[in-house]
């Protein structure tokens, strides 16, 4: 196989997985001024997460230096022309790291309340961000002939790319409510399962809107939705995420997480499958789009990248799957656990 | 300011942030892990509070060396987006590396044992903490891997208007990687140790009831201490050696040396001039820095203005001369803080051996305040490695200013900087309150815990 699209491939499986992870941790994070009643209830959802969040983290920063040793073009104009909400993404990452692991160090409410609060903000930004910055990759952003950003700080807060956004940050909440439900014990298990039937809908309809507007202006959209070879994604997703409700009603809670999981993994496979070969649309000039092809790095390089990142990745996973295992009883009222 | 000037600032002052918590990461993690090995073996409760307590301040760090981290891995592309494209073909690769190899395993494995304490069986969580010490030390290596490239590019060829590489294991064997890291894990162990050294300090000038407890961990904590103080000095003597060699301009600057020197005398304290490349006053020992540099004591050591003469004739015109002040006294303050801690930690092995330890109280309070110590000496080294190395950013290849984003505004720049440091702020003093609350209170800290648990839940329900 080529190896630049191996390297792609690669590249969305990495964060696909960072949003199928993270994205049931800041789902968590989003609902947490909602469902937690009491601080007993708030460190139970927090540490229905505590085990996994740092590891779930960490596929960002997998997906971050791949994206640096395969493409680094790719790198150096996604990082710089999004400087803003690269910036916004760290600081709601310093801000809601700093949260999980001080909050409970102290007893004072004014303390936890002001990390709780910290916690929300750091969970809800950054998928609210990386919807805006995948939005504008394909949609297009004013890129020069040197690869360079050429547009403004607000070029990328158009209507499409907020309502994308919005989406994230409604789908990562409905992710992290089943995902809730299914971790935790006692009346808040009920609690997070409502949650999900309640945030289905407007998500459900925020999604929708976003692919009307897609449909009309981005090429990639409209491929999801027209183009034989991508279809079959595009539906199978909208198909997942319409089961949802149906398995929650049956308080098929396992299968709903699935659900919302398929949803997330077809949403990123589709838009990357219908983008191919290119990476960073150019909306000044087709020809200085960012492609597989001219953002890579060179044979060498990718060869062993290749060999290295086949031989650990499979280990990884046999060992974030074993953690699952390992902590896969629920919290219980009575043992909530570190944090 | 402009975009240049505000990017060597936020890289600088974030960096040195995030390698504010990282060795105490490598070198406490190392320390719990023989507490643990000492409970599993023996048996002993004490130990496994001990692993507890000290695990418990350890958390407190991490988490604040997760998040500056992240910065870091997007700010080569944020403000160093020209620097990215023209050496991401070699540099990606270790970046790549260092979060699949060492990032998964630390994560992974440091929630295994956060909770896993009565989940798993004695061994499997002994295995725990093992992993996240050998992360920490792989991530390292890795990024050091990154480093080495910048101070020394080995295994690559210029194609395509950039670096390619074209051999790997060029940049695995690359002698810098191999000065550098060694040096670097002994820092991070002196670092961890003064830490518990210094804590336990405290405890036995108040007299702690704990008494067991702490003496056990000023035990481990100045036997590592002992070792970390001294494989520091000589991996760094070893390290000057190949500076000289690699990068004399930087050894020259460290030395304040403005002229060629054969034998050339090590200076104790000079003050000069930069300007007219000269000293104002300078006491030097003769012999001393031939010696450092060669292991004789004839060898020529390169002047500033020999060097900065032939590298003007290699890459044209240009001040190839880094800032000969702050290189200067942080090869000072490094080399003092190595004699420090050598110094205070076999003292205090001996004075403990004596038995007499416990007693002498201004000792102990040296103890106390000489936890700064691996701070101050880590953070000069690293100035010194860096800011030695100006103008290039990539040695020999690329200059730092050639290297900075050109199309992000340097308004956004100063707006992030500012935040950073106000966030970075606000976050230290709150970590260090942290610290010195759990570390003041002793034992009690992890046995509070549970107990608030507890009453919290006749309160819930
Ligand atoms: C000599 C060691 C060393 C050095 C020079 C650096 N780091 Fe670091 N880093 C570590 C040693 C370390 C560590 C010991 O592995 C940390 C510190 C505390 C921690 O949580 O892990 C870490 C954490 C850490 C994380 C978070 C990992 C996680 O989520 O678990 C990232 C993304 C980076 N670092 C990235 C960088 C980059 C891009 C650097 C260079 C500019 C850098 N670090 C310098
Ligand atoms: C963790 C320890 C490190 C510290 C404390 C440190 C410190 C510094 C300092 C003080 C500067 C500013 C130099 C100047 O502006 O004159 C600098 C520059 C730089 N360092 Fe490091 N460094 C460290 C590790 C690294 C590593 C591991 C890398 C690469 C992987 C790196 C890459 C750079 C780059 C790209 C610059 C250029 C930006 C600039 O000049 O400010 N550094 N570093
Ligand atoms: C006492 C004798 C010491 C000597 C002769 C020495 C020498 C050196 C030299 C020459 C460098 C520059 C290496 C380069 O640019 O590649 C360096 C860097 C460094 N030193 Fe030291 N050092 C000593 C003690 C210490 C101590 C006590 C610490 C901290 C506890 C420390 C921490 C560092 C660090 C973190 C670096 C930057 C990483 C590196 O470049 O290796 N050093 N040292």
């Amino acid at each position: 196989m080529d190896l630049q699209i191996l390297w792609i491939t690669l590249i969305v499986i990495l964060f696909t997985g960072f949003f199928v992870l993270e994205g049931f941790d800041y789902g968590v994070g989003i609902l947490l001024p909602f469902l937690g009643k009491s601080d007993s209830e708030r460190r139970m959802i927090i540490n229905s997460i505590g085990p996994f969040w740092d590891g779930n983290e960490v596929w960002l920063i997998a997906a971050g230096g791949a994206i640096f040793a395969a493409f680094p073009d790719w790198y150096a104009t996604m990082f710089s022309g999004f400087y803003l909400e690269m910036f916004l993404i760290l600081l709601a990452l310093i801000l809601r790291g700093a949260a999980i692991e001080f909050r409970s160090m102290r007893e004072q409410t004014h303390w936890r309340a002001l990390w709780d609060g910290l916690f929300f903000v750091g969970s809800a930004l950054p998928g609210f961000l990386w919807g805006v910055i995948v939005a504008n990759m394909i949609h297009g952003v004013p890129i020069d002939a040197h690869m360079n950003y050429v547009g403004t700080l607000l070029t990328p807060f158009n209507p499409f790319a907020l309502l994308c956004g919005l989406a994230v940050v409604m789908l990562f909440a409905l992710h992290g409510a089943i995902f809730l439900s299914l971790r935790i014990e006692g009346p808040l298990m009920a609690r997070s399962e409502r949650a999900a039937r309640r945030i289905w809908l407007p998500a459900l309809v925020v999604f929708l809107l976003f692919v009307t507007m897609g449909f009309f202006n981005t090429a990639v959209i409209h491929h999801m939705l027209l183009d034989a070879k991508v279809m079959p994604l595009g539906y199978a997703m909208l198909a997942a995420l319409i089961a949802i409700p149906l398995l929650l009603r049956r308080h098929h809670s396992g299968w709903a997480f699935i659900m919302t999981t398929i949803t997330i993994v077809l949403a990123s496979l589709s838009l990357g499958v219908s983008a191919f070969p290119n990476i960073m649309i150019s909306s000044l000039n087709p020809a200085w789009t960012l492609t597989v092809r001219n953002a890579s790095s060179s044979p060498y390089t990718l060869t062993v990248m290749s060999w290295l990142a086949l031989t650990i990745v499979p280990i990884v996973l046999l060992y974030q799957g074993w953690n699952y295992w390992v902590f896969k009883q629920r919290i219980q009222p009575h043992k909530i656990g570190h944090y | 300011m402009d975009a240049l000037t505000l990017s060597r600032l936020q890289f600088g002052s974030t960096i040195i942030y995030h390698f504010l918590f990282v060795p105490l990461t490598m070198g406490l993690a190392l320390i719990i892990a023989i507490m643990e090995t000492a409970y599993v073996r023996t048996g002993n409760e004490t130990y496994k509070r001990m692993a507890q307590f000290w695990g418990k301040l350890f958390l407190i760090n991490f988490a604040l060396g997760v998040v500056t981290g992240i910065v870091q891995e997007f700010q080569f592309g944020m403000n160093w987006s020209t620097y990215s494209r023209f050496i991401g073909d070699v540099f990606g690769a270790p970046l790549a590396v260092e979060a699949l190899l060492a990032f998964f395993l630390e994560s992974t494995f440091l929630g295994v044992w956060i909770f896993g304490w009565d989940r798993l069986s004695k061994k499997v969580h002994l295995l725990a903490i093992w992993l996240v010490v050998l992360a920490s030390n792989l991530s390292a290596f890795w990024i050091i891997i990154a480093n080495a490239f910048m101070q020394q590019p080995v295994g690559y060829a210029i194609h395509n208007g950039r670096a390619e590489m074209t051999n790997f294991f060029a940049l695995l064997t690359n002698p810098t990687l191999w000065e550098q890291f060694p040096h670097v894990f002994f820092g991070a162990i002196a670092t961890g140790a003064f830490f518990v050294v210094g804590i336990s300090a405290y405890h036995f000038i108040k007299k702690s009831a704990d008494h067991d407890f702490f003496q056990r961990s000023m035990r481990i904590g100045l036997i590592v201490a002992l070792i970390g103080g001294i494989a520091v000095s000589i991996t760094g003597h070893l390290s000057g050696q190949h500076v000289v060699q690699q990068q004399p301009m930087k050894m020259a600057a460290a030395e304040a040396l403005w002229d060629s020197e054969s034998p050339a005398s090590f200076s104790l304290f000079t003050i000069g001039d930069p300007k007219d490349m000269k000293d104002v006053v300078a006491i030097k020992v003769p012999y001393v820095l031939s010696f450092l540099s060669y292991n004789n004591f004839t060898g020529e050591v390169k002047g500033i203005k020999e060097l900065q003469a032939q590298y003007v004739k290699e890459y044209g015109p240009g001040n190839y001369v880094p800032p000969v002040v702050v290189t200067y006294w942080s090869f000072r303050l490094m080399l003092g803080v190595g004699a420090m801690m050598a110094l205070l930690s076999s003292a205090g092995l001996f004075l403990m051996w004596k038995k007499r330890l416990e007693q002498m109280k201004w000792f102990l309070a040296m103890l106390v305040a000489a936890i700064a110590l691996p701070y101050v000496g880590n953070t000069a080294g690293w100035v010194l490695a860096e800011i030695g190395r100006q103008p290039w950013l990539v040695n020999g290849l690329l200059k730092t200013a050639d290297g900075v984003s050109p199309s992000v505004n340097p308004g956004v720049i100063l707006f992030s900087l500012i935040s950073f440091i106000l966030v970075y702020g606000v976050l230290a003093v709150i970590d260090g309150l942290l610290m010195l609350r759990v570390a003041r209170q002793g034992v009690a800290a992890i046995e509070t815990h549970e107990e608030v648990k507890a009453e919290e839940l006749v309160a819930a329900y």
